[in-house]
């Protein structure tokens, strides 16, 4: 399954700049560990020694919290979005 | 002469310059301005601050950008008020009200906006932008007009009206969400990093912009004489401004302004429908759980809160507690106070009164402590709170017999709280 995934610019360095970036999947773990394989340097920062999602980072699949559906076990389908998103924003 | 060193990692420690940055590049931490405090120790005195202005540039030397032209409404310096009728109906002793609804555009944010457009203008940003639920649109709306610049606001649908037109008039874009808060800000968020050269106060320029709170505390000590309270009870939203108004108690002592390191107890106040900081407190875990809000409190409505865990923190390590409150004692908090001291706050200030009374009767708020109740906004921002609690008391036809049957305060005029706290005595 083709997902994209929206990338903020502190982590563009590791993608030569691009903003968006098209990988294989069907859940969040999945497609994050493809981004991982295709621009080394996703894995360290996205996630803790413990393989759980880092505090400060939030992961939205089609504009929704991934803690409010199945973690990283959510399920992703054909086309959708996936955005990595700082948590440290707003209030 | 500024003193800002740079910025730094609250998790991981690595170091930046003093750009407009807001996270770690490596962690996703949030960064941290740095100071060189013995440079300001070596500058700062009470008399020097006392000479100053009668805003929050009073303390430039404590701010994250020195400017001496800053982008300023005249925020700040708000009363101190002594609240002698409300501690008596709460069982408290010496109370305080710290009443930012004095600020230009009636709330704290006014504070935080005024250093973050300031330094956005010295980084040459353009548009000042936010997410906001509502008094921080407001704020940066008015600002922004002040200093000439394009603004940008993003506030939910649904947001009080007030809030709406307080921001709308100032001639700026003012964008309303379909969603909650939190998808407002993810989008803002996600906008950041498409608009580097706009000024998103709480976002990319967030780091600034929350140093702004510190004031709070500021006032506070200079306006108790240069004395720190024992116990502050402060409003949650995203958390922000209680770790930065414990961070201004500490500064105050580490450039000599204070005779001795402060021991204040910071307790957090949260409306029932989005508690996660509340939550933990009483769970006594670390993780906070995002929440869904659904409360009166529009403008503490943030079920994902950036600053959540270190307000936590906060409390925890300073011996305070964390409480919430339901939407019927929110309006009996503002109603409460409004009565007792002749403050109208708006519904955050109504969760700070309630709290601060919850935390009063279960003696976890005490009757030997100075304490400062921090009421952030003004009543005229939420009156639709309180369309079906409050209203004539009695509609007459214009005849003196209709005037005496409809109104009758007694014998002696005395009003029917302070006969019953006199005889308390």
């Amino acid at each position: 399954m083709s997902i994209t995934v929206r990338i903020p610019t502190q982590l563009r360095q590791l993608t030569g700049g691009a903003g968006e970036i098209k990988v294989e999947g069907s859940t969040v773990g999945e497609v994050l560990k493809a981004l991982d394989s295709a621009h080394p340097g996703f894995g360290e920062r996205l996630f803790d020694d413990a393989g759980e999602l880092r505090r400060f980072v939030n992961v939205f699949v089609a504009d929704e919290d991934v803690r409010f559906l199945d973690g990283l076990s959510t399920a992703v389908a054909d086309g959708q979005t996936v955005s990595v998103i700082p948590a440290v924003a707003g209030g | 002469m500024s003193s800002v060193s740079g910025l730094r990692c609250r998790e991981c420690g690595r170091t930046y310059p003093a750009e407009a940055l807001h996270v770690c590049d490596f962690c996703f931490g949030p960064l941290e301005v740095s100071y060189d405090y013995d440079q300001i120790r070596a500058t700062v005195t009470r008399e020097r601050i006392e000479s100053g202005p009668r805003t929050i540039w009073r303390y430039a030397d404590l701010l994250p950008v020195d400017d001496p032209n800053p982008v300023d409404l005249g925020a700040g310096f708000t009363p101190l008020v002594r609240a002698d009728r409300l501690a008596a109906e709460l069982g408290l002793g010496e109370l305080w009200i710290k009443d930012d609804t004095a600020n230009p555009t009636g709330s704290f944010k006014d504070r935080v906006v005024s250093v973050a457009l300031t330094k956005a203008r010295q980084l040459g940003l353009k548009v000042a932008a936010c997410a906001s639920t509502g008094n921080l649109a407001n704020s940066v709306a008015a600002h922004a007009a002040r200093a000439g610049l394009e603004s940008v606001v993003l506030i939910p649908s649904d947001l009080e009206r007030a809030k709406v037109t307080m921001t709308a008039v100032y001639g700026g874009r003012v964008v309303a969400v379909d969603g909650t808060y939190d998808d407002v800000n993810r989008l803002c968020a996600e906008l950041t990093s498409e608009h580097p050269d706009w000024a998103f106060v709480n976002v990319n320029v967030r780091t600034y912009y929350a140093e702004g709170s510190k004031t709070l505390a500021f006032e506070t000590a200079e306006q108790l004489g240069w004395r720190a309270p024992d116990h502050v009870i402060v409003p949650i939203g995203s958390g922000s401004q209680l770790t930065k108004i414990a961070k201004g108690f500490a500064e105050l002592a580490k450039v000599g302004l204070l005779d001795e390191v402060p021991e204040v107890r910071v307790s957090g106040a949260q409306a029932a429908g989005c508690a996660p900081v509340a939550t933990a407190f009483a769970e006594g875990t670390d993780a906070i759980r995002p929440v869904k809000p659904s409360t009166i409190a529009k403008s503490l409505a943030i079920g994902n809160p950036a600053d959540g865990w270190y307000a936590l923190q906060t409390i925890r390590e300073s011996g305070g507690s964390c409480a919430a409150v339901t939407d019927d004692e929110i309006l009996d908090g503002i109603e409460l106070l409004a009565r007792t001291e002749g403050i109208f706050a708006e519904t955050a200030g109504g969760v700070t009164i309630a709290t601060l009374a919850k935390l009063a009767a279960s003696g976890q708020v005490r009757s030997d402590e100075c304490v400062v109740a921090m009421v952030t906004g003004h009543g005229l921002k939420t009156t639709e709170a309180l369309f079906d609690r409050v209203g004539p008391t009695a509609t007459i036809a214009p005849t003196l017999d209709a005037f005496d049957a409809a109104v009758d305060l007694g014998a002696d005029g005395v009003r029917a709280d302070v006969a019953a706290q006199r005889s308390d005595r």
